[in-house]
């Protein structure tokens, strides 16, 4: 949380407001890529504690024991991180409009918000069942999230990238959050191939993570 | 009751080899019993444990409850059963009374009932004063009690303990054994494991012996003090063993030092693990 701020004072803020695009200001610009990375973030870190309550308090065991349905756990899970992730979406979106950005706000954004976070909720989750240390899940977040945060259409556009890079770029969610969010803070459309490849993300990580659930005491 | 078919339990270890924790173990565990796994470390028996509670599947055989396997009626199985893990396992979060209201809640219970059942256990296993400490600020033996009471909390029908009374003192000991006799009483079928042989001699009715994941025998334990030869001569540390006390006697006293005792379970248990004999 702190991070995204920081992100939004020095290069928002600071630098953003006196960069000219065509579009508007440098601030508009990064404000829906920040919104996208925090999503990401918050998501992420706020459901890999059960990677600790799987290997080291072991306090996993209690609700695998329990009759309670996995798919419920997991579930309960996501929607801690969605909520944690939509409150520090509004703080995000109240400072930059602090800053003197303009942004149009509606359901859909928050739809988006909410679908990003679940999406890295199940990136933190999987992860969690399938690593056996704590460096590992900090080498995800170093090597998968980071690079993401920053090549993700975020701070730049990816127009300008080279072919190869970009068809890369561009299969990931991230850079499909921050494309739909960037689309919908200046009034524009909802973008529904990238919603739809956001919502298939979301989908094969439930499936994912709830498999990596079922049997992660197997190891 | 529970009918273990033939279960085997492979883990994978690195890469592709495989290590057979479990290896093709049949046996069943009556209604209403006290029930011991016997066996030396890393024989088998937490897995055993952890395939009859759902934790793992097994890699092959079956597990019936009442002619049910597991995914036939999950959810109504689990209800049934209260588990007592080897190692602590609390969220570490919460205090000892919440852990308990967690637990409670997860089997569905209703909040009067909650309240009085956390209130119950915790007087029971004297722990009343210690109710909103954190779980980490309990002792060892403290943590062990909390375990035990959390897995009554939902009066469980099949109650699985794993190494209940390690690290207990002698007192906390016999409570526990006090209650495990308790329940069964009240009709709770039981299912232990311990290396206390002691222990297993006092409580079970009857006990199975894993070694290297192999079920090697199940009988009660005077049966299998019976079977192995109710009378030991011991001598230094030879062990020789005798069904009636006249031979026993005879072969005493044409050895050195040597006395004639009743047959222990312990006896049993080295002589069938170490020594890999069969009876
Ligand atoms: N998750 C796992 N992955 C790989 N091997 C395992 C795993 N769990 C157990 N084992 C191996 O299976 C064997 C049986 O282990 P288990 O924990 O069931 O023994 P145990 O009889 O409970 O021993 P103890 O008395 O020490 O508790 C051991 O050799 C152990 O190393
Ligand atoms: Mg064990």
């Amino acid at each position: 949380m702190v991070a995204p701020l920081l992100y939004l004072t020095a290069f928002g803020w600071g630098l953003g407001r006196s960069v000219q695009l065509q579009s508007g200001t440098y601030l508009d610009f990064i404000v829906p890529g920040i919104m996208a990375l925090n999503s990401m973030n918050i998501g992420f870190h706020s459901i890999i504690s059960v990677h600790a309550e799987r290997v080291y308090h072991k306090s996993l065991e209690e609700y695998l024991i329990s009759p309670i349905d996995p798919k419920s756990f997991l579930t309960g899970k996501i929607l801690g991180a969605v909520l944690k992730g939509l409150i520090s979406s509004v703080i995000i979106i109240l400072t930059a409009l602090i800053f003197g950005a303009n942004l149009t706000l509606s359901a859909e954004l928050f739809f988006v918000l909410a679908l990003n976070t679940v999406i890295f909720a199940e990136v933190g989750f999987y992860a969690a069942m399938r690593l056996a240390t704590y460096e590992e899940m900090a080498q995800v977040n170093t090597y998968i999230l980071l690079p993401m945060s920053f090549m993700c259409g975020t701070f730049f556009s990816t127009a300008t990238l080279p072919e190869g890079l970009r068809f890369f770029i561009n299969c990931l969610p991230l850079t499909h959050a921050s494309q739909l969010l960037r689309s919908l803070t200046v009034g524009g459309s909802i973008l529904f191939d990238s919603l739809l490849i956001l919502a298939i993300f979301a989908a094969l990580g439930f499936f994912l993570s709830l498999k990596a659930l079922k049997k992660c005491q197997e190891d | 009751m529970i009918e273990i078919l033939n279960v085997v339990k492979k883990f994978k270890t690195n890469g592709a080899n495989f290590k057979t924790a479990v290896n093709d173990v049949t046996f069943s565990i009556r209604r209403n019993e006290i029930f011991g796994l016997l066996g030396t470390n890393g024989a088998g028996k937490t897995t055993i444990l952890k395939m009859l509670t759902g934790q793992i599947q097994p890699t092959a055989g079956k597990i019936f409850y009442d002619g049910k396997t597991f995914n036939e009626n999950l959810f109504e199985i689990k209800k049934m059963l209260g588990v007592v893990p080897q190692h602590i396992n609390f969220d570490q979060e919460l205090t000892v009374e919440e852990n308990l209201e967690l637990h409670a809640r997860l089997y569905g219970m209703e909040k009067i009932e909650r309240q009085n059942r956390i209130t119950e256990l915790l007087d029971y296993m004297e722990l009343a004063e210690y109710r909103n400490y954190n779980v980490r600020k309990l002792s060892g033996g403290m943590k062990r009690r909390l375990l035990i009471a959390r897995a009554l909390i939902h009066r469980p029908k099949i109650i699985f303990l794993d190494e209940p009374t390690v690290a207990l003192d002698p007192q906390v000991r016999r409570r526990i054994w006090n209650l495990i006799e308790e329940l069964a009483k009240n009709g709770v079928t039981i299912v232990l494991t311990t290396h206390y042989i002691e222990e297993a001699e006092n409580l079970c009715n009857r006990t199975a012996i894993i070694n290297a994941g192999k079920l090697i025998a199940e009988n009660s334990p005077v049966g299998f003090c019976e079977s192995l030869g109710k009378f030991t001569v011991e001598s230094a540390d030879t062990f020789k063993f005798f069904h009636d006390k006249e031979s026993a006697e005879k072969a005493a006293s044409l050895l050195e030092n040597s006395k004639v005792r009743q047959t222990k379970l312990e006896d049993v248990f080295i002589e069938l693990t170490e020594r890999g004999k069969n009876l």
